[in-house]
């Protein structure tokens, strides 16, 4: 087992005149689960992106378990990384179970193999098993995002990279995947780097949180370490932000019980 | 049934076999070539815009035209690699028309496929890219199948276009449902006409429903109508096909005919007595004129009769009239030391650019020759055929009368003579055999400074079939035996409106 299980550095990206990453250099060691956070524009995205290669770097290196990922073929790569994005995504030709099972067909596992990794997938994401043979436009907001993970989980892949991953649903559905995927990601043991511009989501989920301003790293920790020691009056004000919500929240729901 | 709707019965499985043969191939090769160039296009928007402005630009080109377009070309590739590689290939019928409805077809193709490609959801492609999909599986995987439906929409249009357009492909050499219009056009045989547009219009909407049937299940996801759709098309193809299976054993003799009464009576004629000498025939009629003289030189018509004026002014660009058995005997010298092309004889009759009005009209005028006729031009409208006004004859008329028309109008031959009944022109260019010259009581004005060259028709032997003893024997007695009351009266009995005689039966008629 690496050290680390993501391994950035100095990384850097332009698209023409704005500079989307000025050198970042970034450690994630196995077992985290790290939020990156910050102002739209700020490079997280375009940083989630480099580690499976959907944005090739102007300059600096990737590591991904060990290998430079510049060396391994980008689609090989993917296939070992997880990878679940706002949009979703879904094909919307294939059922559910086919869009579960590309990346183990793509990587040429046997039928019963597949089969028997469908089944399991669609219970730990929570699907109904009877959802296997829909097609993805018959299903909610949420359960396609269930299926999304599934199809991101399916070929047993060790990181997940996660783009705003609940961005789109309502709040309980929301919260709801949130803290289903918080257990996936301990009873799995992965890796999982999500981007997400909801504090209390960062907050709620990450073990360590990362936050970028104009494609630079200003703050990187546990979330209390974070909000109690940054000198950034930008990141204390984004840290306190999820505080002062939960206190307003708090007092205005005490106020009607009253 | 009539007879005429008989006879058209009797030649649908010929003509359709090849008119499907030939869509069907140009609509598989017009796929194989736009759905890469659609690939190539989708992921490069440099590629896209000259890509979709030439395919654009083909459609612009009238597809007759382009079918015309690609004779001389064949020709000069074939001519070239005749001398590079010692291998030719023939420059008329299947290939040209092949390669005109390919280039055709693409467009809609191209621009759909395209569009389908490009419209697959940005979220879908960055999913295919994040589970590991390389491009190729991205394209086969993910892209085509969603496009699939757009896609199919434009190939049923590119089949619809392409049948329509194939009916052209007759022209240049190639049997197809074409065969039944401009046959009929220029024996004025409405039921022939009809008869092709019908057969047409059936096959577009049969292959456009069977189309359908697989645009359908592609969009609905369902498997079964997709096969139906694409069974129904394969047997569709094969049963119309097969046909050709017995007809296109190789003919020995290939005799050409232009596109008038005339050339296919005559054509029928000489056809007829090559298979009595134990010959078998195939014919390649409506040729355009220039076209035939080229096609014979090339050795792709073995026989065919054209006329010593055309051969004199347009093939070896003489200027002068030497007279007409000066004509004769400089083309059969010339003719064969240039092209290897034998003059076999002239047949006995001439059929000349006239000048024709009708005789009540030409005497209240008081006009007998094209000198009274210049004198009266400018009160006057003159029809002429399409070609007519852009040819030398009519520069070196033009030239030593000076004529000053109050207006030209231009017309297929047999709307011509309708045009000078119906009082839309008051003098023609009309054919010296023509019997409607005859028919119609019309007068044929004399030429009194010999500036129209002679017509004789004469019967014209590839080079290939200098030497060939059984055809030379079958044609000989022809030389000499047709004088133009006989012609004029075979012409007739096809082009007359009632009571219509068929090429064949006329020929017949003739040789009696």
């Amino acid at each position: 087992m690496p050290q680390t299980a993501i391994e950035l550095s100095a990384i850097e990206k332009r698209y023409a005149a704005h500079t989307a990453l000025a050198g970042v250099s970034l450690s994630i060691a196995p077992g985290e689960f790290v939020a990156l956070v910050g102002p739209s524009g700020s490079g997280k995205t375009t940083l989630l992106k480099t580690i499976n290669g959907l944005v090739a770097p102007d300059a600096g290196s990737v590591r991904v378990l060990g290998e430079d990922a510049g060396v391994v073929p980008v689609h090989i790569l993917r296939r070992r990384i997880g990878y679940v994005f706002q949009e979703i995504g879904l094909f919307p030709h294939l059922t559910v179970a086919e869009n579960v099972a590309i990346t183990p067909r793509l990587l040429g596992w046997e039928p019963a193999r597949i089969a028997a990794r469908i089944d399991s997938l669609l219970g730990l994401v929570d699907l109904p098993r009877e959802m296997a043979n829909r097609l993805p436009s018959a299903l909610s907001g949420g359960q396609r995002q269930r299926v999304g993970v599934a199809r991101a989980l399916a070929a047993e892949p060790k990181i997940m990279l996660m783009d705003e991953p609940f961005g789109a649903l309502d709040p309980v559905t929301r919260d709801q995947l949130g803290t289903d995927y918080r257990a996936l990601h301990e009873q799995l043991g992965l890796t999982t780097v999500m981007v997400t511009h909801d504090m209390s989501e960062a907050v709620l989920l990450a073990d360590r949180i990362v936050v970028l301003k104009a494609g630079v790293i200003v703050a990187d920790g546990a979330p209390g370490h974070l909000s109690a020691q940054s000198l950034d009056p930008d990141v204390r004000a984004l840290m306190d932000a999820p505080r002062r919500q939960a206190e307003r929240l708090a007092a205005r729901l005490s106020e009607s019980a009253a | 049934m009539s007879p005429q709707l008989a006879a058209a019965f009797d030649l649908l499985p010929d003509y359709l076999a090849w008119h499907v043969l030939l869509s069907a191939c140009a609509l598989a090769l017009g796929l194989i070539i736009s759905l890469p160039l659609a690939v190539a296009a989708s992921r490069s928007p440099r590629l896209r815009w000259p890509v979709l402005a030439f395919a654009g630009l083909i459609q612009t080109i009238p597809s007759l035209a382009l079918l015309a377009l690609f004779y001389p070309l064949l020709l000069a590739v074939s001519a070239l690699s005749l001398s590079l590689t010692g291998y030719g290939f023939s420059a008329l019928g299947f290939l040209p028309s092949l390669l005109a409805l390919t280039l055709y077809s693409m467009l809609p193709i191209l621009r759909t496929a395209t569009t389908g490609i490009l419209g697959v959801d940005p979220a879908v492609r960055e999913a295919a890219d994040g589970v590991g999909m390389t491009a190729r599986q991205k394209l086969l995987q993910v892209e085509l199948p969603l496009a699939m439906p757009v896609i199919m929409a434009g190939v049923r249009t590119a089949a619809v276009w392409t049948i329509g357009a194939a009916t052209l492909s007759t022209p240049v050499g190639q049997t197809s449902l074409g065969n039944y219009i401009f046959a009929g056009l220029q024996t004025e045989n409405w039921v022939s006409v009809l008869f092709g547009c019908a057969a047409s219009a059936v096959l577009a909407m049969t292959a456009d429903q069977l189309l359908g049937l697989i645009e359908t299940g592609a969009a609905r996801r369902n498997r079964r109508l997709m096969i139906a759709g694409g069974v129904g098309l394969l047997v569709g193809i094969v049963v119309a096909v097969l046909p050709l299976a017995s007809f296109g054993k190789p003919a020995s003799y290939v005799v050409g005919a232009k596109n008038f009464s005339e050339q296919y009576i005559l054509a029928e004629l000489m056809a007829d007595r090559l298979e009595h000498a134990g010959g078998t025939v195939s014919r390649k009629e409506d040729l355009g004129s220039a076209v035939a003289y080229r096609a014979l030189a090339a050795g792709e018509l073995d026989v065919y009769v054209d006329y010593t004026g055309t051969l004199w002014t347009n093939v070896l660009n003489h200027q002068d009239n030497p007279g007409r058995q000066a004509v004769l005997d400089g083309l059969t010298t010339e003719l064969k030391a240039r092209d290897g092309v034998t003059v076999l004889g002239s047949l006995g009759f001439e059929n000349a650019y006239a000048f024709a009005m009708n005789a009540d009209r030409a005497k209240a005028l008081g006009i007998v020759s094209l000198a009274d006729l210049a004198r009266e031009a400018p009160k006057l409208t003159l029809g002429t055929d399409i070609e007519f006004l852009s040819r030398p004859e009519w520069k070196a008329v033009d030239a030593a009368y000076g004529f000053r028309f109050k207006a030209r109008r231009s017309f297929q031959p047999t709307f011509m003579y309708r045009a000078l009944s119906g009082g839309e022109a008051d003098v023609i260019s009309a054919f010296s055999s023509d019997g409607r010259i005859a028919a119609d009581k019309l007068v044929v004005l004399t030429d009194p400074k010999g500036a129209l060259p002679p017509y004789d028709a004469v019967i014209l032997v590839s080079p290939a079939r200098a030497d060939d003893q059984r055809l030379i024997a079958a044609l000989r007695p022809l030389v000499g035996s047709i004088p133009v009351a006989a012609m004029q009266g075979a012409n007739y009995s096809v082009d007359r409106d009632t009571d219509k005689a068929s090429p064949a039966e006329a020929a017949r008629g003739l040789s009696k």
